[in-house]
């Protein structure tokens, strides 16, 4: 018996296939154009002396050796660039009462990290440019240093800005209501301080840009490793006074982003200024060092959070204090708030409870600034949530699925608001722990971990549901102030030939943006994928949108693409009618032929449609203007964002010996909607949760008392490696969002957001034998150890 | 202010010395100074963009090539070391055609994203299966453990490696029977 058939079975159905990446040959081949492989005429090359000081005053720089070495082209400090380059401040409106200090390309007269560029040397060579750094002199005076975050909250602490009355950056509280009456009254309460580490994205590719101004043309051309060329075109325009249409940033392949390269770093903007001054093109790539010491780092969040529940388990209210600390900035032009900002609204989101109250206190320390980076505040709510949900099943002698079974909000309960005012319109918890149940053999895995316990063998089980938000409207950044889009545009047109082109706002970091898009298009048009070509990443030629970021290219840039693709195909048609003498609505197109819509009778070919119409518009009848390239603009409506949802489970061992943990085995079940390629889907799900698995036992910037990062080298800094990463279970809920026709939402975020959510609880399980917790992030082998009083 | 005196020079950084290899299966001769690492010489003097670097301390391996038949990290050799040896790069590699078939199974299991570890996997890829026919998952895992993907998982790298050995095995038993019928 033949399988039913399903949409999939439609001639150039490709909304939901598998289909491999048309552009990951070349990668293959290593023949991938990253910035960091740029060449271009007469191209100099920059380089930066870093301050060795993490808070300093600076009393004198001398640059005059440095700029006597042969090769060397321009020596420039911070006041060279200050001439040129205004000034930005990374606050948002909607962020009521946040401050920050002014930023520029190199700081003036005072340092507020180690390892801040200071000093600008262009040369010939990258080698040359560094030899003159060793030729600078920069006299610094020692300034109280602000470390530690409980140190920057005291009073009468030394200051990271002076003139400023404290060191907070941003304060914000939610409350529902009625809280401590909740908490009074309640038969259980579960409370715990969690601490999360700072880590960074590690992108292979380290930030590379390379700035080529024209003085003839005046006009700036950045090819630049982002996500978000429009937002850096508006940002160069506004900061070095040219026209927006003179200023063209080209995202070529970029080896990695993960959030972090969509920030303005401060030498990136220096070297647009030094290329401005030098009218030549200039290159700089960060070696490994210098990006962990200037990239954003992320997380950097201690978490008091309680949780009360009645009698039988049913989660009533929670009650959290959030306190993080952002660096000397916040971060331009989205701010370090943010991801505070997501940790609080998103705590407790699965569950049904009503009574919520939290406060976040965002600091000002002397380290790098923190800022977006995957999956933004997800990991750390998510952690706290269900860490304390699965103390809260402990306490009234629930299992972990039963008591989340009694407390998400029910499928079919939707639409809801949760009480921090996200407004959730489809979610699927109920479904997705009901499949996380089977996918894991849940009761197998416990009863063999209760025969291994027996052996001395002490495995741990953790699930942790999450919520994603994807899709941002406005509402993210728009509403700040901020002059970053959240709607998309495409150029989709029929070429000469029959083929189809499509320029569209969202990029490509390796993710599958275009492989996707031109599934969606051949999907909508009618053609084989292999005629529809994407292109992405250069403001000259693509329209204006929100690129890749926070989970909005399927979704947002997916629908973008289907409406354009559906007025080019209701275009076509008509000329096709008008050459056939039918009707538009009678004909369809498959496989690149117009077909008769009853029938599927092959009429006409679109390359016919294409030459009639380029070549031989004569024979068209008279008034006949074919449309053949369309533009659209989508922006979302309807809900402020468009949530998913899951639960991951995972299944380790604590050798209670060493404190080693060792991975078993990792599952997802995910919700995002329609899935325009599983095998994509799968692949960032993957990806996602190794970055959160990184997070949940490696990775940790780590700093001493003087403010110095003391791990800053691959070979110190421990990312997640082959060798230390499971086989990772994947399985899908499709809740499309009506929202859209495509009905996407994201899935970039998802796996980080619960991993180390699942291995926290995991690792608390495997040590209940022993009466041991953990709760803070990295666990590392000593944590475990001094748990268990062995360290 | 006054000419550039001898002191202004950093000693012996503008000098170069004249090395040859054979890259690719061509004989190469270039100028390079004795600070500049093998993969400096590989992507800027001969534009071998293919090979990577990612740490410049040999622990990413992006910048994994062949020299002499073994997979060696180009960050960790000076060029002039190389002088006179065999270098294949990820073209070089791809060109000849030796590797077509990991190439091909990364490519359907999405392998890669960004890419930017691809050419060194796949260098380590070609080493392990020239030295183990039938690795288990296990042993592609520790082969891999010299080589940092940010974006896959690496799952994907796995099961795109354990296909390709299983396919190679199959080859060879098919070729060995074909042979065995003909005599």
């Amino acid at each position: 018996m033949s399988a039913p058939l399903t949409s999939l079975d439609r001639p150039n159905s490709y909304i939901g296939r598998s289909v491999p990446r048309p552009n990951a040959k070349r990668l293959l081949a290593g023949r991938g154009r990253y910035v960091s492989d740029l060449r271009l005429p007469r191209m100099l090359h920059a380089a930066f002396l870093r301050s060795p000081h993490a808070h300093a005053k600076i009393i004198s720089i001398d640059i005059e050796q440095a700029r006597a070495l042969e090769g060397v082209h321009l020596v420039a400090t911070g006041a060279d660039l200050a001439k040129i380059c205004t000034p930005w401040t990374g606050t948002l409106d909607h962020f009521k009462g946040m401050t920050s200090a002014p930023q520029l390309p190199l700081p003036l007269d005072r340092v507020v990290w180690a390892g801040q560029a200071v000093v600008a040397v262009v040369a010939e060579t990258r080698a040359i440019a560094e030899d003159a750094l060793e030729l600078i002199e920069v006299e610094y005076e020692d300034l109280l240093v602000v470390v530690d975050i409980d140190c920057a909250r005291e009073v009468g602490t030394p200051l990271v800005n002076p003139g400023s009355a404290n060191n907070v950056c941003f304060r914000s509280q939610l409350d529902s209501g009625g809280v401590d009456d909740v908490f009074a009254s309640a038969a259980h309460v579960v409370e715990e301080e969690f601490s999360f580490g700072r880590h960074t994205a590690v992108t292979l590719e380290p930030r590379a840009i390379v700035a080529d101004y024209d003085p003839g043309s005046e006009m700036l051309t950045v090819h630049h490793g982002t996500q978000t060329p429009y937002q850096f075109q508006d940002l160069y325009s506004r900061h070095y006074g040219i026209p927006e249409a003179r200023v063209r940033v080209i995202a070529t392949d970029i080896g990695g982003s993960f959030g972090m390269k969509l920030h303005v770093y401060h030498e990136d903007m220096a070297v647009v200024g030094l290329s401005i001054l030098l009218g030549r093109p200039v290159k700089y790539v960060a070696d490994r060092i210098e990006s962990f010491v200037s990239d954003i780092h992320a997380r950097d969040h201690r978490v008091r959070a309680r949780i009360a529940l009645d009698a039988k388990g049913e989660i009533l209210a929670m009650d959290v204090h959030d306190l993080t600390a952002i660096g000397a900035f916040s971060t331009y032009p989205r701010t370090s708030v943010v991801e505070g900002n997501q940790v609080i609204r998103l705590i407790g989101a699965p569950y049904r409870f009503k009574n919520y109250r939290a406060a976040l206190e965002v600091i000002f320390q002397n380290k790098v600034q923190t800022s977006q980076y995957r999956a933004v505040g997800h990991p750390i709510a998510c952690a706290v949530t269900e860490r304390l949900v699965d103390m809260a099943a402990a306490k009234v002698g629930l299992d972990p699925f039963a008591i989340r079974e009694r407390n998400v909000i029910a499928d079919d309960a939707y639409p809801q608001t949760s009480p921090t005012g996200y407004r959730f319109e489809a979610l699927s918890h109920q479904e997705c722990l009901r499949r996380l149940h089977a996918m894991m053999d849940y009761d197998a895995l416990r009863a063999e971990q209760a025969d291994l316990r027996k052996r001395g063998v002490y495995r741990g089980i953790g699930i942790a549901t999450f919520v994603e938000i994807t899709n941002p409207s406005p509402a993210f950044y728009g509403v700040g102030g901020a002059r970053i889009s959240s709607q998309d545009g495409a150029i989709v047109s029929l070429t000469p030939t029959g083929e189809v082109r499509c320029l569209i706002s969202v990029t490509e970091q390796g993710q599958g943006t275009e492989a996707i898009i031109s599934q969606i298009v051949a999907d909508q048009l009618g053609l084989a994928q292999e005629h529809v070509k994407v292109i992405t990443g250069d403001t000259e030629v693509t329209p204006h949108g929100g690129a890749t970021w926070a989970c909005r290219g399927a979704g947002i840039g997916g629908e973008t693409a289907l409406q354009a693709t559906r007025v080019l195909k209701r275009n076509i048609l008509e000329i096709a009618a008008l050459i056939l003498q039918e009707q538009p609505a009678a004909l369809d197109i498959i496989d690149g032929e117009v077909v008769d819509a009853a029938t599927r009778q092959q009429r006409l070919p679109i390359s016919e449609i294409a030459r009639i119409a380029y070549f031989r518009s004569d024979t068209l009848p008279p008034g006949t203007q074919a449309q053949l390239t369309v533009s659209h603009h989508f922006a979302p409506q309807g809900y402020p964002f468009a949530f998913t949802n899951g639960i991951q489970g995972c299944s380790l061992e604590v050798d209670v010996e060493t404190g080693f943990i060792k991975l078993l085995k990792h599952f997802v079940v995910e919700d995002c909607g329609r899935i325009i390629n599983p095998m994509l889907v799968d692949e960032q799900l993957r990806g996602g949760v190794v970055q959160g698995l990184g997070a949940a036992l490696f990775e940790e910037c780590r700093y001493s008392d003087t403010g110095q990062l003391i791990n800053g080298s691959l070979a110190d800094y421990l990312v997640p490696m082959a060798m230390e990463m499971p086989d990772i279970v994947i399985a899908h809920v499709e809740t499309p969002t009506a929202d859209t026709a495509l009905g996407a939402k994201g899935c970039g975020e998802a796996g980080t957001a619960a991993a180390s959510a699942c291995v926290l609880n995991a690792v608390n399980d495997a040590l209940t034998p022993f009466g041991a917790t953990i709760s803070t992030i990295p666990i590392t082998p000593a944590k475990i150890l001094k748990a268990l009083k062995r360290f | 202010m006054s000419g550039i005196g001898d002191d202004m020079l950093v000693d012996g950084a503008d000098e170069t010395m004249r090395v040859r290899f054979v890259v690719n299966g061509r004989k190469v001769a270039c100028e390079v100074a004795p600070r500049e690492t093998l993969v400096d010489c590989l992507r800027n003097v001969l534009e071998l963009t293919g090979t990577h670097a990612g740490c410049e301390m040999g622990a990413c391996g992006a910048c994994l090539v062949q020299i002499d038949g073994r997979a060696v990290h180009s960050c960790l050799m000076f060029a002039v070391q190389a002088d006179g040896a065999r270098i294949d790069t990820i073209e070089g590699l791809s060109e000849s055609g030796v590797i077509a078939d990991l190439q091909a199974e990364f490519h359907r299991r999405n392998a890669l994203q960004c890419g930017f570890c691809t050419p060194g996997m796949l260098v380590n890829a070609h080493e392990l299966l020239s030295q183990v026919t039938r690795p288990s998952r296990e042993a592609i895992r520790d082969a891999l453990s010299g080589n940092y993907c940010r974006c896959t998982g690496y799952e994907a790298i796995v099961d795109a490696i354990d296909a390709v050995a299983k396919a190679r095995v199959e080859a060879r038993v098919e070729v060995r029977s074909e042979g065995g019928s003909a005599t």
